[in-house]
């Protein structure tokens, strides 16, 4: 067995009500890759950057190579050598890859940046990975997967002896990663401990050495890769805990509300689309969308609202038929409604208030011959506040000064306004407290027991099998499953949603 | 939030009415008054305009231009009049359809900015400041680069009047602040109390978020350079009527002042948040420091210096935090103040 040459003792990171890591064990092996897994929430992230210097932990130390180390910022940390490259890249899209790999830390000479002396160096860098990247080339001319090996190339700068990797994979194609495993080998054959961080479980049984199971901020495992098999992880993963929420129970109604046939959204450059998707809802049913990133979820929603006019196919509303082009406020009128995943980017207008946000997908309804009243929807925006139990002073109140789980129960009463008969969520539960959560799920059985017919997107396993009448797996823009409640559990879940890719 | 921002508006206008009072004794004179708010006019119909642009989310550098070009029309109409060649004769549009045409041009080179930015997808600024060049372009071309310095009209030709517009009086009250009271309630109630007047704010507030929640984005944004337009038309019409002629440099640099205008009542330039009325006090704001000081006999150049400051004190406090300051009375209060 190799030797650790990374180790976290008993780590624990206490934010303000909320214990993210709860006396974390971590050892990252030299010469090898340390998987680190876990459902959302379970504390990876919080122990990567603790790892990375970008937190510091509550509690418990930090030993590399036997000897007590703590930082205070990332670059310390780099200074000992141990890099991080994280989801988003962060490299300059506007400038070279040689400005990018000494960013911070250019080469002059009399006070001017030594272009040469960069080009030189970065061409070098760039070749030792195997790699042919003109350091010349602008970041943003490149492609993503050529992008990761600047950005591990940037890492590599440095006398690197562990690299952090987070969901490096999520945005690469098939042969990309390839690529990016190649590299991953030879930085192993160095003797550089990788900890590698990947919701894609198929990944992590090719490539890792050893791993290390979160669960709710605890280690709930750790093996040895060799030792175990994909149901090990996902049971350890998983636990034996269960969403709780109660099921609305009522059966749904027969005439589909939603029907999609073969519809289909082109390739974009990041590789992710809609692959000839045919399925329906049929009112008053929760259908959960399950995928792993990249699966296509989100753009079926968009398609569905029509924000993707070149998508193509049939899609059928209570028994109409939506032409290509009809914009959203026309999807809106028909009785759709989507809600985003990203909050604060597409859900909620920062500069106004909770009010005016409920309001605003229904100023139609308030028009008095053109104008509208004074404090025009103030008793929908009660009702609103009332039944969807929004934590809030006053409907005058800024919309950010509510907490995300109330910002989310905001944008769900701008959606009810608009008396949708389909409701698309994407992530619902997403970045808001178990309670909140609890109460978002509660809201979804009640509309559904009211007729409503509810697509949702989640990547919580949890939450799909909980929620879901009916659940369809996603897989490269194609729907591999279909599951009916109760004859399917988490594992199901996973081994769909990877299907495809193990296949392959 | 917007209380508070028209307040530090309206706050900075007492201040200096307060100050200049004590200062000069004929400032606080009726006439002297009058002539002040006459004064703030054209920039506020200008502000008006700029403050729906900006709360989109966009910005508009070409009313300036449209002022000084859409005044040029309406001199060419009534100095000149039509010259229809086939029949040798010249028509005279009276002077109201002169102004409705003046009008009508400053709207479509508002309509020529909102489909550069939301068809073509050039970014507001550099759009705006194309028509800029073009509209004062097209007016010094139109004459030129002369003025058409009649603008009293002729009553044989049924064109007369226009200068009331500038000079004349409704009920003993200069109709330039009729036009200015009346702009600013109509604005006002469309911002405030119009589907239009929300979605500009949703808008610019958050765009994605306005998108998917019915907002047609590019109809708003591209309706809002109409009317800034319009307004900017107006604004040239009254400087002509004010000055009996037209000149092709009219209204050269108003862009700014309109801009410092809605600025200083509290509007943006992040889009989203300010008001109609905070504009226009940010407005008299200008026109009282310009006037007061003027009483005082400092320079033009001294005014520009301290109109400069004012702009960047008054921003400058709204960006100082008050929860960085331990005031005990605010405590509490401040979430609902200032977020």
């Amino acid at each position: 067995m190799s030797r650790i040459l990374f180790r976290a003792e008993q780590v624990t990171k206490a934010f303000p009500g909320t214990l993210a890591l709860d006396h974390v064990d971590f050892d990252a092996y030299a010469g090898s890759v340390n998987i680190l897994v876990g459902e959302n929430g379970a504390g990876k992230s919080t122990l990567m950057k603790i790892l990375a210097g970008a937190e510091r932990p509550t509690e418990g130390r930090l030993l590399l190579e036997g000897e007590l180390v703590s930082f205070t910022t990332p670059s310390e940390a780099m200074a000992r050598g141990i890099g991080i490259i994280y989801q988003e890249l962060d490299l300059c899209p506007n400038m070279s890859v040689a400005e990018n790999l000494f960013l911070g830390h250019e080469h002059t000479r009399n006070g001017c940046i030594d272009r040469k002396r960069q080009a030189q160096i970065a061409r070098r860098i760039v070749t030792h990975l195997k790699h042919d990247i003109d350091p010349d080339c602008l970041v943003g001319d490149l492609r993503v997967s050529e992008q990761q090996i600047v950005a591990i190339a940037k890492a590599l700068r440095h006398d690197i002896r562990v690299l952090i990797m987070d969901e490096p994979t999520s945005s690469l194609s098939s042969q990309e990663v390839r690529t990016l495993f190649e590299l991953m080998g030879d930085l192993k054959a160095r003797g550089v401990a990788i900890i590698y961080i990947s919701h894609r479980l198929e990944e992590l049984l090719e490539i890792g050495d050893h791993i290390t199971v979160l669960r709710d901020g605890r280690v709930a495992a750790h093996a040895e890769m060799s030792e175990i098999d994909m149901p090990w992880i996902l049971h350890q993963m998983l636990g034996e805990t269960r969403v709780d929420v109660p099921h609305h129970g009522n059966a749904a109604r027969v005439e589909p509300l939603l029907t999609v046939d073969d519809l289909s959204y082109p390739r974009t450059e990041s590789g992710v689309s809609v692959d000839h998707v045919s399925f329906e809802v049929k009112s008053g049913e929760i259908v959960g969308l399950f995928g792993l990133m990249g699966a296509g979820r989100t753009e079926l929603l968009e398609c569905l609202m029509g924000l993707h006019p070149e998508a193509c196919g049939k899609v059928t509303l209570a028994g109409e038929t939506l032409d290509d082009r009809l914009g959203l406020d026309q999807r809106i009128a028909r009785g759709m409604m989507l809600i985003p995943e990203d909050r604060q980017a597409a859900g909620i207008v920062q500069t106004m208030t909770l009010g005016e946000n409920i309001t605003l997908a229904n100023l139609d309804r308030y028009q008095r011959m053109g104008w509208l009243p004074r404090n025009f929807g103030a008793e929908d925006v009660a009702a609103a506040i009332e039944k969807l139990a929004i934590k809030a002073g006053s409907p005058t109140q800024m919309i950010t000064t509510l907490s995300g789980g109330n910002q989310q129960k905001a944008i769900i009463g701008k959606a009810l306004l608009t008396r949708p008969r389909l409701l698309l969520m994407d992530e619902p539960g997403r970045g808001i407290d178990v309670k909140a959560k609890a109460e978002v799920f509660t809201i979804m059985n009640r509309v559904a027991a009211e007729g409503m017919g509810i697509l949702f997107v989640s990547s919580e396993m949890k939450e799909i099998v909980a929620l879901a009448d009916r659940t369809l797996v996603m897989s490269r823009g194609r729907i591999t499953a279909e599951l009916t409640r109760g004859t399917y559990d988490e594992t199901d879940l996973m081994l769909n949603a990877v299907g495809l890719r193990v296949a392959i | 939030m917007a209380l508070l921002l028209r307040f530090r508006a309206f706050l900075a206008l007492i201040v200096l009415i307060v100050l200049f009072a004590f200062l000069s004794s004929s400032f606080l004179t009726w006439s002297n008054l009058i002539t002040v708010v006459v004064q703030s006019s054209i920039n506020g119909l200008l502000a008006i305009g700029m403050t729906l642009v900006i709360v989109s989310g966009g910005i508009d550098l070409s009313v300036g231009a449209t002022a000084g070009l859409c005044g040029m029309i309406v001199g060419a109409l009534i100095d000149v009049g039509v010259p229809i060649g086939a029949l040798g004769v010249v028509v005279y549009p009276h002077a109201w359809a002169a102004v409705a045409i003046g009008v009508g041009a400053g709207a479509c080179i508002g309509a020529v900015n909102g489909f550069v930015i939301t068809r073509l997808k050039v970014a507001p600024f550099i759009t705006t400041l194309g028509t800029l060049y073009i509209a004062r372009g097209l007016a010094l071309l139109s004459h030129n680069g002369s003025t058409f310095p009649f603008l009293n009209g002729v009553r044989a030709h049924g064109n007369v009047g226009l200068p009331w517009l500038g000079n004349g009086l409704l009920l003993g009250i200069p109709v330039p602040i009729w036009l200015l009271v009346v702009t600013t309630v109509v604005m006002s109630g469309i911002a405030g109390r119009t589907k239009f007047g929300r979605h500009v704010y949703a808008v610019g507030g958050n765009e994605r978020a306005a998108a998917l929640s019915g907002v047609r984005v590019s109809a708003v944004r591209a309706r809002v350079y109409v009317i800034s337009g319009a307004l900017a038309a107006l604004a040239g019409i009254v400087i002509a009527a004010q000055l009996d002629s037209a000149g092709a440099d009219a209204g050269a640099g108003y862009e700014l002042n309109a801009i410092a205008a809605a600025v200083l009542g509290g509007t943006s330039l992040m889009g989203g948040k300010g008001t109609i009325s905070g504009s226009v006090i940010g407005a008299l704001v200008i026109a009282v420091l310009v006037d007061g000081l003027l009483l005082l006999g400092i320079s033009d150049f001294w005014q520009m210096i301290i109109t400069g400051f004012v702009i960047i004190v008054a921003v400058a406090i709204d960006q100082v935090r008050l929860d960085t300051i331990k005031v005990p009375w605010l405590k509490g209060r401040r979430n609902v103040a200032l977020s």
